[in-house]
């Protein structure tokens, strides 16, 4: 984990956010450097998509603050880069993969879609920079789900954002191409020292990368390394119920999680976290 | 059967006809300009069946207000304001959306139909609601329609980009901080105006013909981001102007012509977009299955 020298990206402080009476997390304090690699994991129902909302500012926190680069957060920002997971996009879209890289540099302005020659070899420098120079001429709706999501990191960094915000980026994509995208996000937060906060249910493909792990379940979070948090005696307490964390060839398998969390899934190569 | 041709396809003195309707031809391409741009848009957006369910309220706004005796075109801009505005309020999501559409669009009918039939002038007026009429604009609706459709041009051409963005990915349009609410609430309005317009011409019933119809054919065959729009304003353009055309000879109303020609172009798109889509499949698909056959 980096020092903390200089002031975080991202501060939130004794956040509580709740449905009704019910928390979903309570008294949430964490500090995000620049660089650091920060994965969100916990079972669906858990508020992990709640917390990338709440520093979206699309989400009110019951109590507490949430300051991005030292400010309230406000209804999205350009210092914000959204990686969301990969869908299917309808054929006929009128779009090329270029143009939802464009997006990501000046797709809040308003006007014609008239490119100036700087943004075209700008757009052609972060297609470079992903891997994604072949395609970039391709509608969007003929893309493979590996392919759009190599695009879709394209257009998050395109505006040098401080913060990258990951919300299950490698859904549906098969184990070689969440290996690639996940590096692929990796390589770039080192790049542009960004933030990442990466919502997942499944731990493995990025493993290697996470400085920290917020794990929330039961209407608590846990906040370490993935070493501190992803053990057997911290997810049975976490559960109230007795948790077997496995480390089996650089893998994670959780088993005996309740209402999910690995228990349905008998596939080993995956920490589960239920079914999207 | 030459009767029946006759009938149809008529060009006798057809050169002091064209002088005739001339305005009603600008007008027409006009509106063709406006229904392939949108209809971009209604597609991207998947509100096809919304454009349907506003038209019908357009169409009671307009028949109340031909029941009052005020403008028609007001009556038809409010009633169709009002069905976008609710469209785009109450059905964000797509299936809230098709449900409030559903509602709408027989209570519009409903209402469209009890104002005619208590309204006392020509019967051409009350059918030409729903169907098409062109000569019966006169100059004055004749302004109002141009007004608006150069409205939702502008409308469109500053938004363009946003509108783009949101269209294809709200959520991260949201978090890039765009407001992609109010470019819906938007984009809606301009909606309204560009139905509200259509149906002055080619009729409540048929509206599709003009802000969906060409785009989905220009879709077929180019994803590009210029020649999608241009293609749809082509489409809608030739549509528009050749139904025009050809029925201003005959004694029927331009709305079947539009709409045949506007068919037309999409079955020939659709033939075209199959064999390109199997050539770039086959040409996309290759590379892959080699770089799988381990060296």
């Amino acid at each position: 984990m980096p020092a903390p020298v200089t002031p975080p990206i991202l501060s939130i402080r004794s956040a509580t956010l709740s449905f009704g009476d019910r928390p979903l997390w309570r008294g949430l304090n964490l500090d995000l450097q620049a660089g650091e690699f920060l994965a969100v994991l916990g079972p669906n129902g858990t508020g992990k998509t709640s917390l990338l909302k709440t520093i979206l500012g699309q989400q009110q926190l019951t109590s507490g603050t949430v300051e991005l680069l030292g400010a309230p957060v406000r209804r999205g920002s350009r210092e914000i880069g959204y990686i969301p997971q990969q869908k299917l996009l309808e054929q006929g879209t009128p779009l090329r993969a270029r143009d939802l890289i464009a997006f990501g540099i000046n797709g809040h302005r308003w006007g014609l879609p008239i490119s100036s020659a700087a943004l075209r070899r700008q757009v052609d420098q972060v297609l470079e920079s992903v891997g994604a120079s072949d395609y970039g001429h391709s509608s969007v709706a003929t893309l493979s789900g590996g392919e759009q999501q190599r695009i879709r990191v394209g257009q998050a960094i395109a505006g040098n954002p401080r913060l990258l915000l990951c919300d299950e980026p490698l859904l549906s994509l098969d184990l070689h191409h969440q290996r690639a995208v996940s590096d692929l996000i990796d390589e770039k937060r080192r790049q542009l020292n960004t933030a990442v906060v990466f919502v997942t249910h499944d731990v493995n493909p990025i493993l290697g990368m996470v400085d920290r792990v917020l794990y929330l379940a039961g209407g608590q979070f846990r906040i370490g390394t993935p070493d501190e948090v992803l053990r057997s005696e911290v997810l049975s307490y976490m559960y109230d119920t007795p948790v077997e964390v496995i480390r089996s060839r650089g893998r994670i398998i959780v088993v005996g999680a309740p209402d999910g969390y690995g228990a349905h899934d008998h596939d080993v190569h995956h920490v589960e976290g239920g079914a999207h | 059967m030459a009767d029946f041709w006759g009938t149809v396809f008529n060009f006798e003195n057809y050169g002091e006809l064209v002088v005739l309707v001339q305005n009603s031809i600008y007008a027409g391409a006009l509106l063709g300009i406006v229904g392939g741009l949108i209809g971009v848009f209604v597609m991207q957006r998947d509100l096809q069946f919304a454009v349907h369910g506003i038209s019908e309220l357009s169409f009671a706004g307009a028949s109340a207000a031909l029941l009052l005796g005020v403008n028609v075109v007001l009556g038809s801009t409010l009633g169709s304001l009002l069905a976008a505005l609710l469209i785009g309020v109450l059905g964000v999501r797509a299936r809230e959306r098709n449900s409030i559409v559903a509602v709408l669009m027989p209570f519009g009918l409903g209402l469209g139909i009890l104002f005619l039939a208590l309204y006392e002038g020509r019967t051409a007026n009350k059918f030409g609601l729903l169907t098409g009429q062109v000569v019966s604009v006169d100059n004055e609706q004749l302004g109002l329609l141009v007004t608006i459709s150069i409205v939702v041009i502008l409308g469109l051409g500053i938004m363009w980009r946003p509108l783009s963005f949101a269209s294809v990915d709200a959520d991260v349009a949201r978090a890039r901080g765009l407001p992609v609410t109010a470019i819906s609430v938007a984009f809606m309005i301009l909606l309204g105006l560009a139905v509200a317009v259509s149906i002055q011409i080619v009729g409540a019933l048929l509206v599709l013909a003009l802000l969906v119809t060409p785009a989905a054919a220009a879709m077929r065959v180019t994803a590009s981001p210029f020649l999608t729009p241009l293609l749809s304003v082509l489409f809608a353009v030739a549509a528009m102007v050749g139904g025009i055309l050809l029925a201003l000879g005959g004694g029927l109303p331009i709305s079947p012509f539009v709409t045949t020609i506007s068919f037309a172009i999409y079955l020939v798109c659709r033939v075209i977009g199959r064999r390109h889509s199997i050539r770039s499949r086959s040409r996309r698909v290759s590379p892959a299955l080699e770089s799988r056959i381990p060296a």
